[in-house]
């Protein structure tokens, strides 16, 4: 608790400080490329018919997804409380990556927590994390997977508290984590605010995101909040469906619990223990989702929907074929929803999905999943 | 109810700190603890600690951890648990903390959990991921019900988290030794002393000492300025060792007797 306080203290001094702000923007444009474009998707439109689709290409920003953002942001927190070894979790293996970057560009010390089974699906962004010089902790406990590494990363945080900043890289966690990650994160939703009024002079009718923990969907959702007549649609993992219990739906699937130190919907079983989640894609593989969104979906501001492998694969080569453009498997969940809602929408609406990351990453696992070897 | 408080109360009379071992339940299975329970008590625990085990134990190191990942393969449940400890209380009335976190008990129901522990026949709750800022509703059910919610500080607790602690906490405060996880550790760090005096300044509550403490000697160590010893992974090792239900309640029962006769040896003025 006490580690939490005085991060919450640091947080809150450091929200107010221009200087933090202005480090933070400069960081973001110089280094992480943004503004990131957004992107209106003129043959996606087209082939689907129906509402005029813009893509927020956070595929674009250096590292190949939103989750620099948010590691920025935890970096120079870090610096400033004195700390001088960055500790995370990673599902995928982006957070991870993000994390390890910007220790290099800072010159702090870095170890990243990844379940054993990530690290066997993700070994391209190990070998990532590894060059760039961070350490890379296996582990072992549980079910192999993200919520063990951040198990794992906890544990790590609460014994070194003292010299280590343990950077969470979604909106989940004990309080400020999810307040942080979500200001952090802000600046996706508060880009395409602006610059959807500078393209189609009004604000647009649906958002879509992928949600996993829930850091890219809340960042775009956030600014648009109190517009009430902006829809937001999260998409979760359904990965094999819904009604097989192997997926990572944990609004559609879960129930109210305590994990990880918030109260969020929750994928357990009937005796409160956590349960096991699939899907293809590594980074939506957690039983939790970010608390924040849990209270809007409860308030009926955020609809939920999901999609599945299969839905996601097809999502990846549909937007490949028809834009060029190759998304991660988390982003295609968003993109295979998109696909059954914009159709359904006029010509005249406007829908802005949230590209969270690029592809490369995937190749091998999508491969494996069309029976392809590389 | 308030059989911890009286407890503490003899044992002070007497110059003695308390002996509370930790047992995981279920691990292997509820039948084998049942005995481990009792060769436990026989070995002169003053108190125990039933372990509830949690998929995602975050303030437990590897041994704790794998102990959990045993009980929970074998079908565990928190009915069972009380049935556990109902079956326990036919021959025994060593005071029982229930140790554990919070998801399991929020699932099952605040009020539930804690009119079935009392019902049981369970004195106390430890719940390990709760900080005493979140804890009103579950003290409202624990008040209510009879049973103490015991706290956790550490030594990164300043003086207004012992002043609150102090302040809510029922039972005893569980002082946890060491910024980090359970396990045995080798050496305890020289400081405790001064941190627990400091907290005894603070409260009238007794002040038990937690987390790495695996032999007789740090045992008595302990009972020389702390109000109780706890030892876990120390015994949940031995235990794991182990091989079959005799084998296992009589490594427990000799290790709890060993860690005992040290302590006794220690009289405390205060």
């Amino acid at each position: 608790m006490p580690a939490l306080t005085e991060l919450d203290r640091a947080y809150t001094q450091a929200r107010r400080d221009p200087r933090f702000r202005k480090e933070f923007q400069l960081s973001l444009r110089q280094y992480a490329g943004r503004a990131t474009p957004l992107y209106f998707a003129e043959r996606l439109t087209e082939k689907l018919g129906g509402a005029k689709i813009y893509l927020k290409r956070e595929d674009l920003c250096h590292t190949g997804a939103h989750k620099i953002n948010n590691t920025l942001g935890q970096i120079l927190l870090a610096l400033r409380m004195g700390k001088k070894r960055i500790i995370a979790e990673t599902g995928a293996g982006q957070h991870g990556v993000a994390t390890a970057t910007v220790a290099a560009r800072f010159g702090l010390e870095c170890e990243i927590f990844m379940g054993k089974e990530d690290v066997a699906r993700q070994s391209l962004n190990v070998f990532r994390m590894k060059l760039l010089g961070a350490k890379v902790r296996v582990v072992e406990a549980g079910s192999q997977t993200l919520k063990d590494a951040m198990n794992e990363a906890l544990r790590d945080w609460v014994t070194y508290v003292r010299n280590t900043y343990y950077l969470i890289g979604s909106v989940a966690g004990p309080h400020p984590y999810p307040m942080m990650v979500r200001d952090f994160q802000s600046v996706i939703g508060e880009e395409a605010r602006k610059q959807i009024l500078r393209l189609e002079g009004r604000l647009p009718d649906h958002l879509v995101a992928c949600v996993g923990g829930g850091s890219n969907s809340i960042g775009l959702f956030y600014p648009f909040v109190r517009d009430s007549k902006v829809k937001m649609l999260g998409v979760e993992a359904a990965g094999r469906g819904l009604r097989t219990g192997r997926h990572a739906a944990s609004i559609l699937g879960g129930e109210i619990g305590v994990l990880h130190g918030s109260k969020s919907y929750v994928l357990q079983d009937e005796r409160g223990q956590i349960r096991e989640t699939h899907s293809i894609a590594a980074g939506l593989d957690y039983p939790g989702v970010g608390p924040e969104l849990s209270y809007l979906r409860d308030r009926g501001r955020v609809e939920f929907a999901s999609a599945t492998d299969r839905e996601a694969i097809e999502a990846i080569k549909f937007l490949a074929e028809v834009e060029g453009i190759i998304p991660a498997l988390e982003s295609a969940h968003a993109i295979a929803a998109v696909m059954r809602l914009a159709p359904r929408l006029g010509k005249h609406q406007i829908v802005i999905v949230g590209l969270s990351g690029r592809g490369d990453k995937d190749m091998t696992t999508v491969g494996d999943y069309l029976g392809v070897t590389l | 109810m308030g059989s911890i408080k009286k407890k503490f109360a003899e044992l002070k009379r007497r110059g003695e700190a308390a002996l509370i071992p930790f047992v995981t339940a279920g691990d292997p299975n509820l039948a084998t603890t049942l005995k481990i329970l009792q060769a436990v008590e026989k070995g002169g625990a003053d108190c125990i600690e039933l372990g509830i085990p949690f998929s995602d134990p975050t303030a437990d190191g590897p041994t704790i951890q794998r102990s959990s990942e045993r009980a929970l393969r074998n079908g565990l449940s928190v009915p069972r648990i009380f049935q556990l400890v109902r079956s326990f209380r036919r021959t025994s009335e060593v005071p029982i903390v229930l140790f554990g976190y919070f998801n399991p008990i929020f699932h099952y129901g605040l009020e539930n959990f804690c009119r079935g522990a009392a019902r049981a026949g369970a004195d106390g709750i430890l719940c390990v991921d709760l900080p005493p800022e979140e804890s009103a509703e579950l003290k409202r059910w624990t008040d209510a019900k009879g049973l103490d919610l015991i706290f956790l500080l550490s030594p990164t607790s300043g003086p207004d988290r012992v002043r609150l602690v102090a302040g809510r906490g029922r039972g005893f405060i569980y002082y946890v030794s060491v910024t980090g996880v359970t396990g045995a550790r080798q050496a305890l760090d020289n400081r405790l002393r001064s941190q627990v005096t400091r907290i005894r300044q603070a409260t009238s509550l007794p002040v038990g000492v937690g987390f790495g403490i695996s032999t007789p000697k740090q045992a008595a160590w302990i009972a020389g300025f702390a109000d109780a010893a706890v030892v876990g992974s120390a015994l949940v090792e031995r235990i794991e060792k182990a091989k079959g239900r005799a084998a296992k309640a009589r490594r427990a029962g000799a290790f709890v007797a060993d860690l005992k006769r040290a302590m006794k040896q220690v009289i405390k003025k205060s």
